[in-house]
């Protein structure tokens, strides 16, 4: 047990400076990649608590994906710090407003009468044969199943709105379309045709020449 | 129909497959490479490589440092200066070829009245340092002494076509 | 066994761990080391050339070649590694280990035999797909700490390349899940094991994801075709370009080591891993050596064979062919499954 309480301490530091550097690092790539750190040790603790279905699809999605394609936007930015500074003073009021509700939130939860940490004890142990994904999939398909295809349902239509928000055809944009380029064959480009071969004509006469000057 | 057809052909992999089968025959095919240090490809008797000063079977140098070849030469590789000779014969006393800037385009060659410079079938040289590839008179003319049969030879092959 | 478990006392299972890790690792570098030769040799071969065969061990003669590797190695370990005057010193020196890393990670929970795997772990499939999707920060890092045009370049290319395949990947590996009922790695290989040899392999009901998992698995190690972060021709070296060296030599191991885990995974998955083709012969280890080293060959194969890919070319096959044909696939099999007209269990 105590190896797994050095583990947990280890990964928690970690994972709050990772946190901490992420909203002070000056550099938003260093802060994405710092990003990115939090995230792996954070699904180092779900390992810890058996859950290694989501640490693992944390690692997929969010660090496989999508801060991939966050650090993909990120690199192509221009930023330049000082603009970033000019507002610090006029976003400090609500950004307080909003830590401040996070942290009354967190404290509630962790400290509150009625939801105290006490309430949830650790989940006993599974058996050597209990498998995380298949319950999970199990839950999701049966007790869940609404909630999961309405869901997916809404992701779909964000996907769709995104796309048709941003898909504009110019007309005077020249694109190549590869559908249509590997489909090309030899037949509708070159045309083979037999010819004889032509002697040159002769030479014109002098006599035309000075006919027209 | 057709539509169909290229459909299926696209999707079925043929057209890459052809091109595998024919890197896959050749993976079988008798190796063309010249295994160059121990095989040599043959030579023209008119190949252009190192250059050479050649002499008159009685030792006398053929340059009479009349200048053509530094005249031709495109990429003024060529640097000659000439003195009169106790005999009375106009020779050269400086005769380099910088073969850093030649381009072995055999010009000197052609134009060389008394076929004194010519270029040799010697590919495989070099220099280790700055300067190893200026080529001077001695050098060129020791040259021409040690390859003067091959030399002679192969102006008399391709005399026939000339 | 019982002597060292003494010397070592409450550390032994850290100690018999790292032991397990540097009998996998070792082997694989080796392996790495020799697949640069054999590219080689198979590239010159199919272009009617003979490859390297000048470096030989002590003079020997027929050993021409076979010391190539060694000779490279050595060489790129005394060049000096020269770093940028612009670059980000700490992420340019990390981002080689980063694309390493996970090319090696990857192998805990491959199974080489029933009971030879280093970590019989349940998310096996999971784990590998999360381990190797890791692997394009070390090309991305690499690209933007060089602080060069062309690598940048050669990264963002890399980046979206990589993230497109590996949906289809992923849905190529869901057709192998529904086969298995397992993520396990070493469930899926038994699984795979009916009376008749190579016809009980998932290759075959599976055939369109095991084309669309080996063509993904090229791009997804930016291979030949699907090399642009590298595309010599037009942004000279991709995201490699400011490496020299060690760390040079580092991103190479890791492409080569990661084309050996792309083809044992294959072998793993679709090719029934250490079963024996045919059913009178015993299965074992030397069968998935056999089915890799056949993948890897395919690999060359490829590269020897087609010219680049355009990149808008690229993007077109993953997200309107693969993906695609990857759903339409699950949906068939899936289908079929549930009739009686499934010949597989």
């Amino acid at each position: 047990m105590s190896f797994q309480l050095a583990v947990f301490y280890a990964f928690a530091l970690i994972l709050v400076f990772a946190a901490l550097r992420v909203i002070t690092a000056r550099n938003p790539v260093h802060a994405s990649l710092f990003l990115v750190l939090a995230f792996v040790t954070a699904a180092g603790l779900w390992m810890l608590l058996e859950a290694e279905f989501l640490a693992i699809t944390l690692v997929l999605v969010y660090v496989g994906a999508v801060m991939v394609l966050f650090l993909f936007v990120v690199m192509m930015l221009d930023i330049n710090i000082d603009r970033i500074r000019e507002g610090y003073w006029e976003y400090l009021v609500p950004a307080l407003v909003v830590a401040g509700t996070m942290l009354a939130e967190m404290t509630l939860l962790l400290v509150g009468r009625s939801l105290r940490l006490e309430g949830m004890p650790a989940p006993a142990a599974k058996a050597e044969t209990y498998s995380n994904t298949k319950e999970l999939g199990r839950l999701i398909y049966t007790q869940y199943v609404y909630a999961f295809e309405i869901a997916s349902v809404i992701l779909l239509v964000a996907i769709v709105a995104a796309i048709a928000l941003t898909m504009r055809r110019r007309k005077d944009s020249k694109y190549q379309d590869p559908a249509r380029q590997v489909v090309v064959r030899r037949a509708d480009r070159v045309r083979i045709v037999a010819m004889k071969s032509e002697k040159p004509a002769a030479p014109a006469a002098p006599a035309s020449e000075q006919a027209a000057p | 129909m057709n539509r169909i057809r290229e459909f299926f052909g696209t999707f079925l992999l043929f057209e890459l497959l052809k091109g595998m089968a024919i890197t896959g025959r050749h993976l079988f095919h008798r190796k063309i490479t010249v295994q160059f240090p121990d095989e040599k490809t043959p030579q023209s008797p008119r190949f252009r490589g190192l250059h050479a000063l050649r002499r008159y079977p009685n030792g006398e140098e053929r340059c009479i440092a009349c200048k053509l070849c530094e005249a031709v030469c495109p990429a003024l590789a060529i640097t000659i200066e000439s003195e009169a000779r106790a005999d009375g014969t106009r020779r050269t006393t400086r005769y380099d070829i910088d073969l850093t800037k030649c381009i072995f385009c055999g010009f000197c060659e052609e134009s060389c009245p008394v076929d004194s410079i010519v270029e040799t079938r010697i590919f495989e040289y070099h220099g280790e340092r700055r300067g190893d590839l200026v080529y001077t008179k001695e050098m060129l003319l020791a040259i021409g002494d040690r390859y003067e049969e091959q030399i002679a030879k192969d102006r008399a092959d391709d005399a026939a076509y000339r | 066994m019982e002597f060292f478990s003494n010397l070592f006392g409450p550390t032994w299972p850290l100690v018999w761990t790292l032991a397990k890790i540097v009998a996998i690792v070792l082997p694989i570098m080796g392996c790495v080391a020799y697949l640069t030769l054999a590219e080689r040799k198979v590239i010159g071969f199919m272009q009617v050339r003979l490859g390297p065969n000048r470096v030989t061990f002590f003079g020997i003669r027929w050993l021409g070649g076979l010391a190539q590797p060694i000779a490279d190695a050595l060489k790129l370990l005394t060049k000096e590694i020269i770093i940028p005057s612009g670059a980000n010193k700490v992420l340019f020196l990390m981002a080689p280990v980063l694309s390493l890393m996970p090319a090696l990670a990857a192998w805990a929970v491959i199974p080489f035999d029933p009971e030879l795997v280093l970590a019989n772990v349940d998310a096996g499939l999971l784990y590998v797909m999360a381990i190797t999707s890791m692997g394009v920060y070390g090309v991305i890092i690499a690209g933007w700490a060089s602080n060069s045009k062309y690598a940048f370049l050669g990264c963002l290319r890399s980046a979206a390349q990589i993230v497109s395949y590996e949906i289809a990947m992923g849905f190529a590996l869901v057709g192998v899940l529904m086969m298995s009922h397992s993520l396990n790695l070493v469930e899926i290989v038994k699984q795979q094991q009916g009376g008749l040899g190579a016809l009980s392999w998932n290759f075959i009901p599976l055939f369109p994801m095991f084309i669309v998992y080996l063509i993904s698995g090229v791009a997804e190690t930016n291979r030949a075709p699907f090399d642009v972060a590298e595309g010599e021709s037009e942004i000279v070296a991709g995201f490699h370009v400011e490496y020299s060296g060690m760390a040079f030599a580092v991103f190479f191991l890791a492409e080569y080591a990661n084309m050996i885990l792309v083809s044992t995974l294959t072998a793993v998955m679709f090719l029934g891993g250490w079963l024996s083709p045919v059913p009178f012969l015993p299965d074992g280890f030397p069968w998935l050596v056999g089915k890799v080293g056949f993948v890897l060959f395919l690999f060359l194969w490829f590269r020897a064979t087609f010219p680049r890919y355009r990149y808008d070319q690229i993007m077109r096959l993953g997200w309107k062919v693969f993906i695609p044909v990857t759903l339409v696939w699950l949906m068939v099999i899936g289908g079929w499954m549930q009739t009686p007209y499934w010949p597989w269990k």
